[in-house]
């Protein structure tokens, strides 16, 4: 069996400018920050993202890394409003396609299955009708006669998720209480990344945690990263709780551009090592 | 119990939009309603069913900030939106415009393309009001938030439902608006937003002069009720001890 460690530099060195890339985790909990941050050293851009959307997205926006932002929030959890997705959208100079959240989850899964689209009454009178003019309804060929809309399948060309323990062959385990939509990000990927807080011998995944923690199979993935404190400062519980103090010095930094050129110096400079030692260990 | 707060009378009326709900997820948005949907599952509403606000439905009646005592489902994000298709959940959500449709906007100020404000973007709201009844929350009443249109429409109201087709009206239900001045519905021939109760200590004209369309008036526009006793101490000394509601809605 394969092994897929990798670290965080070879998974970027698999990317392109211009694919579409979805990551996991939800809001400012459990994002693949390490991944995210190696997206920030490379020269990737022009990138359409697929988020529920916390400091992954404001990170890259800020960093000028996406051309089009595909979520239904973008938000910081216990700060609601993500400062740089504010500033980007009040600009005027972002590309977006914002759904409902279902929208979004039946776009992964229609993905995920191969499908052009799955029908849903989510959007139906909304003006998300209007701000997405590429979407159509669709009607139900039975008797009800009912008219649908048809939210397209959201097909990704790589997956970036976050979880607590994985195995080197890509089994991921979530310890916390939500797994989110990892999976589904992770299936309807062309290619999906897993970092992990550690990597352990797949024998020990269920030794103290039952079975419905394994969320992510090795079949959905291509590369596994050990990172430790990956998603900081996002939550990873049980692992950690999200460090509320550095995402208010990020909120802080992000409202001055001479403060956010001092923290993208004094933290993103370096590699996940000096991350960590600066950011993750203060 | 003297010295009744405009908040206190708040949390009893957001309260009162899961009477008669049943057995189904009450989902608040905002200290207020949080405060409410418990006080509803602690004396008249005891079927309901709440979340800890992450991926829990719990038991019991506890205070904004504390554990809750007993954890009887798991509900992670994932199998929220199931639920939601069932429709067996009820949201109050807080909207920072609402038309008097009842279409309201959580996404973006100004236009889409360019928006003045930005805000969180439509979350689940279009697919809340198609699927299950939805009511809401303004904590503050002002022509800015009660508009002649909203700039969004995130949550979909009766005029937006009723031209999208059968399909969007189906299960399309605007419960009730809850602000810090008073209670409304959609209880009229064409579905336009009524002024059901002004809160203690406002009048009618507070209301329409903090209104930016023209309400329908319920003739003899009634006085929304005080807490009772055993509601008040539930408040003050079991959900909200802290009184965080009184910062969401200060004295007037």
């Amino acid at each position: 069996m394969a092994d897929k460690r990798m670290t965080e530099s070879e998974v970027v060195a698999e990317l392109r400018s211009g694919m579409t890339i979805g990551i996991g985790g939800w809001g400012s909990r459990r994002k693949p920050m390490s991944l995210v941050r190696a997206i920030l050293r490379s020269d990737l851009t022009d990138l359409t993202v697929v988020t529920f959307g916390g400091p992954d997205a404001g990170f890259l926006l800020a960093a000028g890394k996406i051309r089009r932002l595909v979520y239904g929030f973008v938000s910081l959890d216990s700060i609601p409003l993500e400062p740089h997705f504010r500033a980007a959208r009040q600009a005027g100079t972002l590309a977006v396609s914002e759904y409902d959240e279902g929208m979004l989850q039946l776009g992964l899964h229609a993905a995920a299955c191969r499908l052009p689209f799955l029908p849903t009454r989510a959007g139906l009178g909304s003006d998300v009708m209007r701000v997405n003019p590429e979407l159509r309804t669709v009607g139900s060929p039975y008797e009800d006669g009912e008219e649908l809309v048809a939210m397209p399948a959201l097909r990704l060309d790589a997956a970036l998720v976050h979880v607590n323990r994985a195995d080197a062959l890509g089994n991921g385990q979530v310890l916390g209480v939500d797994p989110y939509f990892d999976e589904l990000f992770c299936m309807a990927a062309d290619r999906a990344y897993v970092s992990c807080e550690r990597i352990v011998p797949t024998e020990e995944l269920t030794v103290t945690a039952p079975v419905q923690t394994l969320r992510i199979q090795r079949w959905m993935v291509s590369g596994v990263v050990e990172a430790p404190g990956g998603a900081h400062f996002t939550a990873c519980d049980p692992d950690y709780g999200r460090d509320e103090a550095f995402q208010r010095e990020y909120v802080r930094a992000a409202a001055d551009p001479a403060a956010w050129a001092e923290f993208t110096a004094r933290y993103l400079a370096g590699e996940e090592p000096a991350y960590r030692a600066g950011a993750v260990a203060g | 119990m003297s010295g009744v707060t405009r908040a206190e009378v708040c949390v009893v009326a957001c309260a009162e939009v899961w009477r008669g709900d049943g057995e189904i997820l009450a989902s608040p948005v905002g200290v207020i309603p949080t405060i409410g949907a418990r006080l509803a599952r602690a004396t008249f509403a005891p079927d309901l069913l709440l979340s800890d606000g992450e991926a829990l439905l719990v038991q019991g009646t506890w205070a904004l900030g504390d554990k809750p005592p007993v954890i009887e489902g798991w509900l992670p994000f994932r199998t929220i939106f199931d639920l939601i298709y069932t429709g067996r959940r009820h949201v109050m959500m807080g909207p920072s415009q609402v038309d008097r449709y009842g279409n309201a906007n959580i996404s973006a100020v100004g236009p889409f393309e360019r928006p003045t404000a930005q805000l969180l973007g439509v979350r689940g709201a279009p697919g809340n009001t198609v699927h299950h009844p939805t009511s809401y929350w303004v904590s503050r009443h002002r022509p800015r938030s009660f508009v002649e249109r909203v700039d969004m429409v995130s949550g979909v109201g009766y005029d937006r439902a009723a031209a999208a087709g059968p399909s969007a009206s189906r299960f399309h239900e605007i419960r009730r608006v809850v602000s810090d001045l008073g209670v409304f519905d959609f209880a009229t021939p064409d579905h336009r937003m009524r002024l059901v109760s002004v809160h203690p200590g406002v009048t009618v004209e507070q209301v329409v002069a903090a209104t930016g369309f023209d309400l329908v008036m319920a003739g003899e526009v009634a006085r929304t009720r005080l807490p009772t006793d055993r509601e008040l101490e539930l408040i003050r000394t079991v959900i909200d001890p802290q009184d965080l509601r009184s910062r969401e809605v200060p004295a007037p």
